[in-house]
């Protein structure tokens, strides 16, 4: 039997009615909710969604050019100030040295931190099954999902001066690991509580490296490091980029490092998220500490545009360079995209920003 | 059971796509009535307007008295198969069956009754605790179709109701629902953009083509004397030979060769106009020795379709196609001749064809 | 095997022991401490008791601070499931005018104002509204950080939901309100768990906004409960702070394991912040 189906034959003589019409459009309104159901369904979300996040971003703008304070005169009757806040705090001492520990706190903890010991793991991982497998994720997991202050505590305990486990482990009785090196203790306890989320993206990433390109390296001879550079590396540089920008805007709005150090001492680990609770809740300095907040909210800005971009720029080369027409490749790589910004979700807003670049 | 009248029938999307334009048509009580085309015909939005779905732009369709132009889809009394069958996951097949009876308030007693009944005639009993997941294709399609029975609409939509089946199932099915069909005795339009299957099932195909109805007819009618080029390169399972030609008197110039005048033409052509001569491979009669009237060549490919071979003679450098029996094909290189049955040749000039008696033939 | 395989192996593993290492050395102290007769702040295996879980139940803010926890995670998982599924359904279904650049902006506020960014507006904002020391005010605000995320799941869980199932609906005569209820929601439920599961698990170690927002200690959560046990003066009791750490844990590592089991390693990541 011929093919059920024959496709308009010869085009010659049908060439006068070229069929303009994309077949099946996307039913604008399947459930026939009509706009006005439909906007009503969303209201609840966007108001509250206005009032609680976007209302305070706004309101941020305000504030910072108030001398409003939380007690006193100014709490009831703020003044207009102008930029003053605002050039006060760029140049605050205080201010400054925040910024540096910041990006110590950040380019230590999230960005050399988190993704070399994540990847690592991934890639030591990646063709092995079995309980050592298990073990090991379920730990480094364990460190990402449990409570804030639960780790807090854990990790206050382990470097104790007097009877900690660290101390104990290493024989440096009377070490005040928190006392003596702030920063590096926060940046290793982040290292720690942070490390799941890129060993997970990698993992995928890695999955996603065809088992023939690495064949075809070992075939060649090449050593683990070549076989990095010149195979995996090129297939995931999107993931890593992405992965880069994620934990780096959340660890630079991390607040945990509050619970172990609180900033101290003498402000040593007082990164901007805690340094701004100090002036704006501790010292009741309103104004000024909604100008940090508006540095910081710039900050935040900064990388996000950069995130979407590159997710964009990804998403556009993934698109354009053939892989993605080898039926279901492209849809593969979007899936895989799928799960990883699920985890993302993980800390606020992580997820959203894969769903294509809407329309930028 | 109700005839279905659609006039002026126009729908325009957002975007200034006209996937309909201007139709009229009308399908009998009880008729069983194919929309066939190629994707992106309209023929799916026509199928989806008279549901309710879509809502026309201009034009008016009427469900046998009643004006349902403007009446959602839930009150015009259908019962609708979706391509993918759209069987709720987390329902039984009881409970799917009778959810139109469900959405009327019928007592759950009545309407789980009421399943039963459909779901035996359809041959699923036994089946009627499983979840959609649980069932093989062919049965989740009959599912479908009982939830379509089951509240006896006026009208069923069946909408590409055999693309999800693999094709040995595909058979089956076509013969179940035609007899389903002549049994029930309700008006049922179905969608397709298979020609076979339309030709198969439809007591009458309209052919649709960018928005618009090119032919209305039987099978018979839109196979042997396809309306216009469109409809004649559509239909068929092996493509009609579609060949440039020139009158001459009483006789058409092909591919070099001179062929009689179909009889139907006679009058309507003059000596020397442009036209289009088509005449199906199905009735091209081969013929390994000299015969007038003829298109005469190489045989340049010979392919078996099992109980038929696929010649292809090259004519002059024109490809014609012509099936032969069993037994007789012919060897490639050999030099054959394939003669046009009486009868069975169309003449076509600018894209109509060209014939005295008035075929339905719509705007 | 040659001696580069098996200083390779070796390394290996030295590796890997390092790993665990590193990473189970400050969960020890959760796991033994709390069944420990003499709870000390160094981890060691415990002289086996359940006597601290005594003093946990006599301790006035523990139990209290985990009906708060409660309190808010089901607030604001509930406020967050409705709100979202709403909006995510409407916004997939229905082509609303300017839909793709809300959906644009909603995904880069949810990423830049976080509540450490906006933690001064937000006081403030509380404060005005009269929503200081109410767990209102705390789920308010946690809900709106955290719906743009939960719309965004939804949306793509809506998406990624064959249209016919509501027009299958439609045809036989259901409402746009019975379509919702006996088709859509049905259908996404996977979609609307994972995001109360997050939401809950968000919420529930959240430490920040109930600290900021919450004074009263009868209000805090135990986020905030477990803080003050340690921070505050004199000698931490250490039976309270291991049990209480422990009780307090152990939901978000059963949804943990719930989720993964039910949907498998993709979501991993999803419970956590």
């Amino acid at each position: 039997m011929a093919p059920p189906t024959s496709p308009p034959a010869e085009p010659t003589t049908t060439a006068a009615a070229t069929g303009p019409t994309p077949s099946r459009r996307v039913n604008d309104d399947a459930a026939g909710l009509g706009t006005r159901r439909a906007a009503a369904f969303v209201a609840p979300a966007l108001v509250l969604i206005a009032v609680f996040l976007v209302f305070p971003a706004v309101w941020t703008l305000y504030l910072g050019v108030t001398d409003y304070r939380l007690t006193g005169i100014a709490a009831s009757d703020p003044k207009f100030v102008g930029t003053g806040n605002y050039t006060s705090v760029l140049g605050d001492e205080e201010f400054h040295s925040s910024l540096w520990l910041t990006l110590q706190f950040v380019v230590g903890s999230a960005v050399i931190g988190q993704t070399v010991l994540g990847f690592s793991v991934a890639w030591v991982m990646r063709d092995r099954s079995g309980p050592v497998r298990r073990l090991v994720e379920a730990v480094i997991l364990l460190a990402w999902i449990l409570p804030g202050s639960v780790i807090a505590f854990l990790w206050i305990a382990l470097l104790d001066r007097d009877s900690g486990t660290l101390n104990a482990l290493l024989g440096t009785p009377g070490t005040a690991w928190l006392l003596d090196h702030p920063m590096a203790c926060i940046i290793v306890f982040n290292i720690w509580r942070g490390t799941a989320f890129s060993m997970m993206l990698y993992s995928a990433a890695l999955g996603n490296v065809p088992p023939s390109h690495l064949e075809t390296a070992r075939l060649a001879g090449a050593s683990t490091l070549q076989t990095l550079r010149d195979v995996v590396l090129p297939r995931i540089r999107g993931h890593i980029l992405t992965s880069l920008l994620l934990v780096s805007l959340w660890t630079f709005n991390d607040f945990t490092p509050f619970l172990i150090t609180a900033g101290g001492p003498d402000g040593k680990s007082e990164i901007m998220s805690v340094y701004v609770y100090r002036t704006a809740l501790g010292d009741g300095r309103l104004g000024f500490g909604a100008a940090i907040s508006l540095v910081m909210i710039l900050i935040n800005l900064v990388i996000a545009l950069l995130y979407l971009r590159a997710l964009r720029e990804r998403r556009e080369r993934d698109g354009g360079d053939g892989r993605g027409g080898r039926g279901g490749g492209g849809r593969r790589d979007g899936r895989e995209r799928d799960g990883r910004g699920r985890r993302g979700h993980g800390r606020r807003g992580g997820r959203g920003k894969r769903r294509k670049g809407v329309a930028v | 059971m109700a005839v279905i009248t659609l006039s002026g029938l126009t729908k325009v999307y957002p975007g200034g796509v006209r996937a309909l334009d201007a139709l009229d048509l009308e399908i009998a009580d009880g008729e069983f009535f194919a929309l066939l085309g190629p994707s992106g015909c309209g023929k799916t939005t026509l199928l989806r307007t008279v549901a309710g779905l879509e809502t026309a732009t201009a034009g008016s369709v009427r469900i046998g008295e009643t004006d349902v132009t403007r009446l959602p889809p839930g009150r015009r009394d259908v019962g609708m198969v979706f391509q993918d069958y759209a069987l709720f996951p987390h329902m039984s097949v009881t409970d799917n069956i009778a959810y139109p009876l469900r959405i009327k308030k019928a007592a759950k007693n009545e309407r789980h009754a009421a399943a039963a009944d459909v779901a035996a005639e359809l041959g699923l009993d036994g089946l009627l605790a499983r979840r959609p997941s649980e069932l093989s294709g062919g049965q989740q399609q009959r599912v479908a179709l009982a939830r379509a029975m089951v509240a006896r609409p006026q009208v069923f939509l069946l909408d590409e109701p055999l693309s999800n089946l693999d094709a040995r199932l595909r058979l089956e099915a076509r013969t179940f629902l035609k007899k389903l069909q002549r049994e029930l005795g309700v008006t049922t339009v179905f969608v397709t953009h298979d020609q076979a299957e339309a030709l198969a099932m439809a007591d009458r195909i309209a052919v649709m083509e960018a928005g618009r109805i090119r032919q209305i007819g039987t099978p018979a009618e839109v196979f042997r004397r396809p309306a216009n080029l469109f409809v004649a390169a559509f239909i068929g399972s092996t493509p009609m030979n579609l060949v440039d030609a020139r009158v001459r008197g009483e006789q058409v110039e092909a591919a070099g060769v001179l062929l009689p005048l179909p009889e139907e033409a006679r009058g309507l052509v003059t000596d020397g106009q442009a036209v289009v001569y088509g005449v199906r491979p199905d009735y091209l009669d081969y013929s390994p020795s000299p015969v007038d009237g003829s298109f005469s060549g190489r045989v340049a490919v010979v392919e078996n379709l099992g109980s038929s071979s696929l010649v292809t003679l090259d004519v002059e450098g024109v490809l014609i196609h012509a099936l032969v029996g069993e037994g007789s094909e012919p060897e490639p290189d050999e030099h054959g001749w394939a003669v046009p049955r009486a009868g069975r040749a169309l003449l076509y000039s600018d894209g109509d064809l060209v014939n005295g008696n008035d075929v339905t033939v719509a705007a | 095997m040659s001696v580069r395989e098996v200083l390779r192996r070796i390394g290996l593993a030295t590796f890997v022991s390092l790993v665990l290492g590193f990473f189970s050395l400050p969960l020890l102290w959760l796991a033994f401490t709390p069944f420990d007769s003499d709870p000390r702040i160094s981890a060691s295996l415990p002289d086996f008791t359940l006597h601290n879980f005594q003093v946990l139940m006599d301790n006035p803010y523990a139990l209290a601070s985990l009906r708060n926890s409660i309190i808010l995670a089901a607030g604001a998982a509930a406020l967050v499931v409705t709100c979202a599924a709403l909006a995510a359904y409407a916004l997939s279904r229905v082509r609303i005018p300017g839909r793709d650049v809300l959906l644009y902006v909603l995904l880069l506020l949810s990423s830049i104002i976080t509540g450490t960014a906006a933690m001064v507006p937000i006081f403030l904002l509380a404060f005005n509204l009269n929503l200081i020391d109410s767990h209102l005010g705390v789920i308010l605000v946690l809900t709106g950080g955290l719906l743009p995320a939960a719309i965004f799941v939804l949306k793509d869980f809506t998406d990624a939901t064959p249209t016919s199932y509501e027009e299958a609906a439609r045809v036989f005569g259901a409402t746009p309100l019975q379509t919702l209820r006996h088709v859509v929601v049905p259908v996404i439920r996977p979609g609307l768990a994972t995001v109360m599961v997050w939401t809950v698990a968000q919420v529930w170690g959240d430490f920040l906004m109930p600290f900021l927002l919450l004074r009263d200690p009868d209000k805090a959560p135990a986020s905030v409960i477990m803080y003050t046990f340690y921070t505050e003066g004199g000698q931490p009791d250490l039976a309270l702070i291991s049990t209480f750490s422990l009780l307090y844990s152990l939901p978000v590592v059963g949804m943990y394991l719930f989720v993964s089991r039910r949907y498998g390693f993709r979501f991993h990541g999803g419970i956590k912040r």
